[in-house]
């Protein structure tokens, strides 16, 4: 018992390679986190994606596949929420210049649509600019806990 | 798993298997190139049997859109059957459920093609 309390908060951190198998691993981490924290299965899934979404943003858009660069994915893991962390070394973006992807001009787009499925699946989204450099995505899911 | 895709023909309509994992690289390249190859034999009716399609990303979804722009603007149709919860959810989610047509069975969405 003592030791499910001093596992109910925890953080994981992780560097990154830039290259889209970073996506798999994030995901995976982010999976066996949210299975920990007992979300159902839906909602290990939802989760899993929004990380792994957030993960390939910053490997093609922030480090452009960039070998010298690194993705760095933050989870901490609380009693009630599950706050991830994403921080690449590109040129930062603002999420409300991105198109609309449900709007009737877009929605035949083939892409644009990685960040609205991310704040469809978590409670918080959150964009700034990294200290350093490059874009820091921090996403919350509150754990409902029954 | 990756993506696996075969095709099989149903009278004029041509039914894709999809299945496995449909995600950004070598699943959505595949996805595109097995619709890009029936459109260039001829192939007009094409039908996306989504039953055994494990995970969708929103690359794997541009890809879906991207296949139905191309057989619409060569003149065919573009179907999709036996989604899954979870891909059924994501394309509410983004709104595309009004833009594709979407059956629940083969036998009703071959039909739906005409002859």
């Amino acid at each position: 018992m003592a030791e499910e309390t001093a596992r109910e908060t925890y953080r994981i951190d992780r560097s990154l390679e830039s290259r889209l198998e970073s996506a798999d691993a994030a995901e995976e981490l982010a999976v066996s986190v949210a299975r920990e924290a007992g979300l159902d299965e839906d909602e290990q899934h939802r989760f899993g994606m929004a990380v792994r979404e957030t993960v390939i943003n910053a490997v093609v858009h922030g480090n452009r596949y960039n070998a010298r660069k690194k993705v760095y994915l933050s989870i901490l893991a609380t009693k009630d929420r599950l706050t991830v962390t994403v921080t690449d070394e590109g040129e930062g973006f603002r999420p409300e210049s991105l198109p609309n992807p449900v709007a009737e001009e877009n929605i035949l787009q083939q892409s644009g649509r990685g960040i609205f499925l991310i704040r469809a699946f978590v409670d918080e989204f959150h964009v700034r600019r990294a200290p350093q450099k490059g874009a820091e995505v921090t996403l919350v899911k509150y754990v409902r806990r029954p | 798993m990756s993506v696996r895709l075969s095709t099989r023909q149903v009278g004029d309509v041509t039914v894709v298997d999809v299945s496995g994992r449909i995600t950004l690289g070598e699943g959505s390249s595949s996805l595109r190139e097995t619709i890009r190859e029936l459109l260039a034999k001829g192939h007009r009716k094409i039908l996306l049997n989504l039953a055994d399609v494990s995970y969708i990303d929103s690359s794997g979804i541009g890809e879906l859109v991207s296949g139905y722009t191309s057989v619409t603007n060569a003149g065919g149709q573009l179907k999709l059957v036996n989604l899954t919860k979870r891909v059924n959810d994501l394309l509410q989610i983004t709104k595309l459920y009004t833009i594709f047509d979407i059956y629940d069975n083969e036998i009703t969405a071959i039909r739906s093609f005409g002859t």
